[in-house]
């Protein structure tokens, strides 16, 4: 199965990650704010690229939903990383959480799944600006695949090659799972190390196919393309308070306990 | 009718108002001018911020006859030629110029900029970087890709050269030599065979012997600017060139494994009578100096080149018998552009350091970045800056139109060092202390700069360079 295994990768436009957002009229402005593809994105397109390396995959495909001009940035990039060909599903609306929301994102990747028949879709675990995590696991849901969250590490499975051997990183510890294509996977930080675009790479990138479609075309399929979540209301986080210096470990372990209440 | 072919059209840009004002063409006689005009495809709901370069010249005796018609905002362009392309920033750049951005200045930022500074301070050459630069293909960057090279144009080569020497200008010379001054003469003068043997083992890194890098030889001790007056001579014995001489002050000759070298094969013809020749530098006879003790870019060695009865066979000649000089001159334009592009690198690196350290440093109850002689400076750096990188990029952009950009990259370099430079000093300057000493990298391009107006022609050939350009321009017209 794995010679020809297809890897369906979600890779999402959003804001740097250096980026300080700015919270105007209780949304966040994104006007003229430099935007790239979600890390952890980049680390699941890594992680289908060294597949399609390794013979794991012999093919990957990128999607992509976003606005016109972004979106096919965004996809180039991951085009140049490796991936063969793209879908760019265009969209004006905000897609981070605002307006475009995760059960949308989901219904789009399964109408997607059922069209190409990947046998793994890798995704990001989350988006660094929605910070959801919901996709990956809404979209096993739908399609009633098995799924792996926060993958750390990841390999053919021992049973065979219908089945992939992960590392998945919890609060409480990493799990070791063996699981069953196909199946869906999101990708967390210590996966890989995502490469940088060769020259060559860029260049073929602009070759490429990139399937374009509009968002309405799924409504019209179906699709909810409605947010059911409506934000009330956005603040900044409380600006970093100044610390105090302690005279001992007595007065630091009194603090902790009675102040703080973490001990 | 005639006069109304010659209205000219431009929006007033402040930024370049300085430039263009009306009263200055007002009842001039014969000019030649920028044109500035909008571009139709790129559709911004501001049209101040775009600009087409293209040259005209106006006859003498139109001009003298125009009065006010000169001036007029809706007038059509009398002639839309050159580059038609107009990127004012890096935002309106072509996808494939904006992801070698992002790529080389995450690269700088990862790789280079954390590193700068020791490998400044050790004279280290920082082999395991450059190894991943050309894993990435950028030391082949404008090489074909039959010759393991990426095939990219010249304001992408502009473009990487100063994200990559805003990182670390070491790396940036090192790229810069061994792109426009060893490949591009002999993938431009050199026949298949010397590309195959000089070219594709050092356009790519994948040839299992590791790093290959090249180098230039024209400068010599007895001349660097007049360059005509080489000494290095070249006699033909047999079917081999025996080469003696000395180079001096050559990019990575510590490095290198083969050199472009520059010598005479008839004193008599002067500059008509040099040569290019493809060295390799494993040749008996041929010796390295000592690593020169640098000011900046400390990380590259610069060393002269020794050449003792050096021979090489006979089709290691690059190009023609005689056309040397020539060669050298072709390949020092555009290794203008990429000099450029270094100092354009150094530059924004202060401006990045200035500008973070003003917004932090307090001082008289608030942060220095809201006092006025600290915005005065901040802003001096970056029209500086930003117009030397537009000068740059109008070269590149010239040169990949296969248009003349001789006066363009003189002009580019000469801007761009210059703007280092500048940029550089007030750097420091609004560090204070903490800008004289190491830990802040301020000192560091401070040292870098400064080499950046004297090779690759100095700043005073560079002048010569465009008066030369420019009068022969008003001599035609006349």
């Amino acid at each position: 199965i794995f010679q020809k295994m297809k890897i369906l990768v979600g890779v999402k436009r959003v804001v740097d990650y250096a980026v300080r957002v700015r919270v105007a009229n209780n949304t966040i402005d994104l006007s003229n704010i430099k935007m790239s593809l979600n890390p952890f994105c980049e680390i699941a397109v890594e992680q289908a690229v060294r597949m399609k390396e390794s013979k794991m995959a012999s093919e990957v495909i990128a999607v992509n939903i976003g606005p016109a001009k972004g979106g096919t940035e965004t996809l180039r990039t991951a085009l140049a990383m490796g991936c063969d060909r793209g879908i760019h599903i265009t969209t004006e609306q905000r897609t981070d959480f605002l307006e475009v929301q995760p059960r949308t994102v989901s219904q789009i990747f399964k109408s997607l799944v059922d069209e190409e028949e990947p046998s793994l879709v890798l995704l990001g675990k989350q988006g660094i600006d929605s910070d959801c995590g919901q996709v990956g696991p809404m979209l096993a849901g739908l399609l009633n695949w098995p799924q792996v969250t926060f993958a750390a590490s990841l390999e053919q499975g021992d049973d065979g090659d219908s089945t992939l051997k992960l590392d998945r990183e919890t609060d409480s510890g990493t799990e070791q799972l063996q699981v069953q294509l196909p199946s869906v996977v999101t990708c967390d930080l210590r996966l890989n190390e995502p490469r940088y675009a060769t020259l060559p790479n860029i260049m073929k990138a602009k070759k490429k196919k990139v399937d374009v479609r509009d968002i309405s075309t799924f409504g019209d399929a179906g699709v909810d393309l409605e947010p059911h979540l409506q934000v009330l209301e956005i603040t900044e986080p409380p600006s970093r308070q100044a610390g105090i210096v302690v005279q001992d470990v007595d007065e630091l372990v009194s603090k902790l306990k009675d102040e703080a209440k973490v001990i | 009718h005639r006069h109304q072919k010659l209205l000219l059209y431009w929006h007033s840009i402040d930024f370049f108002h300085y430039f263009f004002r009306s009263d200055i063409y007002y009842k001039a006689s014969h000019l030649s001018r920028v044109e500035i005009h909008q571009h139709n495809s790129v559709h911004i709901k501001n049209p101040i911020l775009e600009i087409t370069m293209s040259l005209q010249t106006i006859s003498r005796r139109l001009l003298s006859r125009s009065t006010a018609t000169l001036v007029s905002k809706k007038s059509k362009p009398l002639v839309t030629t050159m580059a038609t392309r107009s990127y004012l920033s890096h935002s309106q750049l072509p996808e494939e110029h904006k992801m070698i951005y992002d790529m080389c200045r995450s690269f700088a930022d990862n790789e280079l900029s954390p590193n700068a500074g020791e490998w400044d301070k050790k004279h280290e050459f920082p082999t395991d970087a450059v190894t991943k630069l050309a894993e990435l293909g950028m030391m082949g960057i404008n090489v074909s890709s039959d010759f393991g090279g990426s095939e990219m144009d010249a304001l992408s080569y502009a473009i990487a050269m100063e994200e990559i020497s805003r990182g670390c200008a070491s790396v940036g010379v090192i790229m810069s030599a061994h792109n426009s001054l060893y490949l591009y003469p002999i993938d431009t003068w050199g026949t298949d065979a010397q590309k195959e043997q000089f070219v594709e083992p050092y356009a790519t890194c994948a040839h299992g012997d590791g790093l290959k890098v090249g180098c230039f030889g024209l400068s010599e001790p007895g001349n660097g600017s007049d360059a005509g007056a080489a000494s290095t001579t070249a006699t033909l014995d047999g079917d081999e060139w025996v080469l003696n001489g000395t180079k001096a002050w050559i990019t990575n000759a510590h490095e290198a494994s083969a050199a472009v070298v520059f010598a005479t094969t008839d004193k008599d013809l002067k500059h008509k009578g040099i040569s290019a020749f493809i060295v390799p530098m494993d040749a008996e006879g041929f010796s390295l100096g000592a690593k020169e003790d640098k000011l900046g870019i400390r990380a590259s060695s610069t060393a002269n080149l020794i050449m003792d009865q050096v021979r090489i066979p006979k089709d290691y000649l690059l190009g023609e018998q005689g056309q040397g000089f020539k060669i050298a001159m072709q390949t020092l334009d555009g290794g203008r552009i990429g000099v450029a592009g270094q100092a354009l690198g150094i530059a924004s690196a202060s401006i990045d350091v200035a500008a973070k350290y003003a917004l932090e440093r307090e001082a008289f109850g608030k942060p220095i970045a809201q006092l006025q002689s600290i915005q005065n400076k901040l802003s001096a750096m970056a029209v500086a800056r930003d117009s030397a990188r537009l000068l740059t990029w109008r070269a590149a952009m010239l040169k990949d139109n296969k248009e003349r950009f001789v006066r363009e990259a003189a002009m580019a370099k000469l801007a761009a060092s210059e703007a280092a430079t500048m940029c550089a000093h007030q750097a420091i300057q609004v560090l204070g202390g903490m800008g004289y000493v190491s830990d802040m990298p301020a000192e560091r391009h401070y040292r870098d700069a400064r080499i950046t107006e004297i090779y690759e022609g100095t700043s005073e050939i560079q002048h010569l360079v465009i008066a030369g350009d420019l009068f022969k321009e008003y001599k035609q017209a006349s």
